[in-house]
Formats: structure tokens, C-alpha cells, sequence
């Protein structure tokens, strides 16, 4: 009960602080709120560190290596279906053909825990339904950050929203494992992220702001296939 | 015997000198995707076959980056575009400032990566380039088993020195672009004084708001 109110006094704390940091920052055209997603941010900061991490260490010091890779595998032949619809979806069907032909592979051979396609050469496409609403011509919208999911903008949140309604795992009438897929599927995004989060922290001089330009400029990128235009400069 | 022993001496020198300048040569001549390749080689040999770098020992790594990777980046430059219109501002004497903080945050970022290398390998795309370019783009991606492929793409200018690197692009974000913003938000708020300040707070340890 103590702890559960110290967490509390935490996270008002830092929701305090973001907002304050917020306010004192030049607004951004991508990011109209700023203030607002600082506060979240501090929700997702607090959160992060006092249960995903812990969950995150005990995952991977319990979970040997080969079978982490496993899971990813697992998880990644699902997005790589989805990246071929994506890529159908967009008009691109050589790219759709690579993402199929990656996930028959991969499901034959025992249902997707290992990655043959990449051993072979066929590279993962990324692909999904926030590039497909781009490459249909929906802006990008505000940039938004939502605790534990973490950085994303309305079209790609809205993307989401498709991809979670239309997911497989969605259709798994045994609810207990359903939302044991849901978790393990947390676990391992989160898992993978990790490196990259701590590059954040020892890169950034505003983390907030370190990983919403990463993040819409990845984006960016994705949606153009790799070769974005120039952007023009604000200079 | 004296005068026969200096005229060797002497042409001995002349073959050292001529060495020498032909190894200068040969490095201005060598072309950009030649280099990182030949950069990144060495590093990854080195960090495999090093058994502190593999224990993570922090003073070995930023040697191992101090002699084989940072002589080939302009440091200078980096900090110019990431400052933007911002540089100008900037006198010489924080501008070297500027620099160094800059190039020290990347060092201690970096080095905390490179002992995570494992079994990844690095594919280095061709580049087209036409003789007279000085400025070229060198493309790589590091893959790695069960994981999709990173873009990792070089800019690169010509100096009388030879090839330097001006920005890293992983996957698609631009070390320069990203930190432009912060570093202007961070100009608007406290001045080049106020950066210059946030920087070495930084390098010194202090966690980011």
C-alpha cells in the first residue's frame, strides 16, 4: 500500500514536470500537444521503469537467448503477413510476393520460430496500415504519445487500431491465452526496444524531444520506401 | 666512410619520404564506400579479438574509437549542421566548444553500443558516384539473425585529408536533423551559453530531463 502511494506521488511528479517543461517549449507542427504528450510521457517514463523494465529483466535473465529469438521470430512472421497486405494495400505486389513468400516459408518450418527467409536472403519488409492510410493520401495528424505503447501520430494510431481489430490473435477464442499472446507479444516489443532506448538516454538532451524527431523522421522514412524527399528547411 | 655512411642515411630518408607521401596519396585517392568498409573491418576485427572491449571495459573502447573511428569523421562540420542558422552566431571560441562537447556526447553514446556487436554483418551497397563528386552518401545495412535489417548510410565529403563522414543515418533518422531540434530549442531557451552548458552538464553524467 506504501509502495502503490510512493508510485503514486511518482507519477504526479513527473506529470508535474513534464507539463511544466512543456509549457516552457516553442510549439512544434507535428506536435501541437506538446504539454499534454510531456505529461503522458512522464506517465510512460515512471511506468516503464518500475514495471516493464523489471518484467523486461526478468524476461530476458529467465528466457534463454535461443528462445527469445523464438517469440521474435513468432511475432515477427505475424507482422510480416501483415506488411504483405500492406504492401497489396499500396500497390506494390513484388513487395506483397516477398512478404508472403517470407511468412510460407516461415510458418512451414515450424510454425515461425525460426527465420529461414532472412538465413536465405529474403529480407523483412516493413510495411503497415499507418503507411498504407499515408500512401492513400491521409495526413499524418498530430503526434501523440501514449504510455507503455509509446511514441505514434492520429494516422498511425489509427493504424493500429486496424491491425489490433484485424489481429489473428484477436480470433483465439481462449481468452487466458489470448491475453497471455498480448503479453509475451508486450514483452518482446518492449525487449527489443531496449537498446535503443538506452542509446535515448545517453544521447538526448530533452529525451521527449530525442524520440519524437526519431520517430517522425523513421516514419517518414518508412512511408517513402527509404528515399524520402529533402525536407524543406525551416532555416 | 663518414660521407658514404650519410649519403646512405640520406637515401634512406628519400625512401621513407617517398613511402610515406605514397601512402598519403593512396588514402586521399581511396574512395569513400572503400573507406568505410576498410574502417568498419577494422573496427569489428578489433572489438571481436579484444577480450576487454568484449568485457566492456569503457577505457579500451573509447581507445579503440579514438585511433580507428573518429579520425575519419569531420566534427566540425557535424556540429555546424546541427547548430543550423545557429552557428553563425556562434563565435570561434564557441564554436570549438561546441565541437568538443558535441564529439564527446557522441563518444560516450557511442561507446556504450559498440561492445553489444555480436554476430551482425555488414553489407556495403555499391555506390554510384561520379568522378567529380565531393559530397556521396555510402549505404550500408547490418543484419543480423532474427532481426530485420538496419540501414546504416554515411554522408561524406571530400577533404584534402580524404573522405570524411558529416552525418550517420540509421534506419532512416539523421543524427544531424535529430539533433537540430534539441539543439535549437535548447538555443531559444538558455543562448549558445545555455547549450553550450546542457552539453557539458550532460558529458558530465547528469541524467536528461
Amino acid at each position: 500500500m506504501k509502495r502503490r502511494r510512493a508510485l503514486a506521488a511518482r507519477i504526479v511528479g513527473a506529470v508535474a514536470l513534464a507539463a511544466l517543461a512543456g509549457c516552457a517549449a516553442a510549439p512544434s507542427k507535428d506536435d501541437p500537444f506538446e504539454p499534454m504528450n510531456r505529461a503522458l510521457f512522464g506517465v510512460h517514463e515512471v511506468t516503464d521503469q518500475y514495471v516493464m523494465k523489471p518484467a523486461i529483466d526478468a524476461y530476458t535473465a529467465v528466457v534463454p537467448r535461443l528462445v527469445r529469438t523464438g517469440v521474435s521470430n513468432f511475432f515477427n512472421n505475424l507482422d510480416d503477413l501483415y506488411s504483405g497486405i500492406n504492401a497489396l494495400l499500396q500497390g506494390k505486389p513484388d513487395k506483397a510476393g516477398n512478404d508472403f513468400g517470407r511468412v510460407m516459408l516461415n510458418s512451414f518450418v515450424m510454425g515461425g520460430i525460426f527465420d529461414l527467409a532472412s538465413d536465405i536472403g529474403i529480407e523483412r519488409g516493413s510495411e503497415d496500415f499507418g503507411q498504407t492510410f499515408g500512401a492513400w493520401g491521409m495526413p499524418q495528424g498530430p503526434y501523440l504519445f501514449v504510455p507503455i505503447f509509446g511514441p505514434t501520430t492520429v494516422r498511425d494510431g489509427a493504424g493500429w487500431g486496424v491491425r489490433i481489430y484485424a489481429s489473428l490473435i484477436g480470433f483465439i477464442p481462449d481468452v487466458p491465452v489470448r491475453n497471455s499472446l498480448y503479453g509475451i507479444g508486450a514483452v518482446d516489443i518492449r525487449a527489443q526496444a531496449t537498446d535503443a532506448i538506452s542509446i535515448a538516454d545517453t544521447a538526448s538532451l530533452d529525451k521527449y524531444r530525442f524520440i519524437r524527431n526519431a520517430y517522425l523522421q523513421r516514419r517518414r522514412y518508412l512511408l517513402y520506401d527509404g528515399q524520402p524527399p529533402p525536407e524543406k528547411d525551416d532555416e | 666512410m663518414m660521407q658514404r655512411m650519410r649519403q646512405g642515411f640520406r637515401s634512406a630518408a628519400a625512401v621513407c619520404a617517398i613511402a610515406l607521401f605514397t601512402a598519403a596519396v593512396a588514402q586521399a585517392q581511396e574512395s569513400p564506400e572503400a573507406l568505410v568498409k576498410r574502417v568498419s573491418e577494422d573496427v569489428i576485427a578489433t572489438i571481436k579479438a579484444d577480450p576487454l572491449v568484449q568485457a566492456g571495459n569503457q577505457a579500451r573502447i573509447r581507445e579503440v574509437m579514438e585511433t580507428r573511428l573518429l579520425p575519419n569523421f569531420d566534427f566540425a562540420r557535424m556540429t555546424a549542421l546541427a547548430m543550423g542558422k545557429n552557428w553563425r552566431a556562434a563565435t570561434p571560441e564557441q564554436q570549438q566548444r561546441l565541437t568538443d562537447e558535441f564529439r564527446t556526447l557522441l563518444v560516450r553514446t557511442y561507446s556504450g553500443a559498440l561492445n553489444k556487436y555480436r554476430d551482425e554483418t555488414i553489407e556495403y551497397k555499391p555506390l554510384r558516384m561520379n568522378p567529380g563528386d565531393t559530397d556521396v552518401t555510402v549505404r550500408t545495412a547490418v543484419l543480423k539473425p532474427g532481426g530485420a535489417p538496419v540501414q546504416i548510410d554515411y554522408s561524406m565529403a571530400k577533404s584534402p585529408s580524404g573522405w570524411k563522414a558529416y552525418d550517420v543515418i540509421v534506419g532512416g533518422v539523421s543524427l544531424v536533423t535529430n539533433y537540430r531540434d534539441e539543439f535549437n530549442e535548447q538555443i531559444r531557451s538558455g543562448g549558445v551559453d545555455g547549450l553550450l552548458k546542457t552539453l557539458a552538464d550532460k558529458n558530465r553524467g547528469a541524467p536528461a530531463k
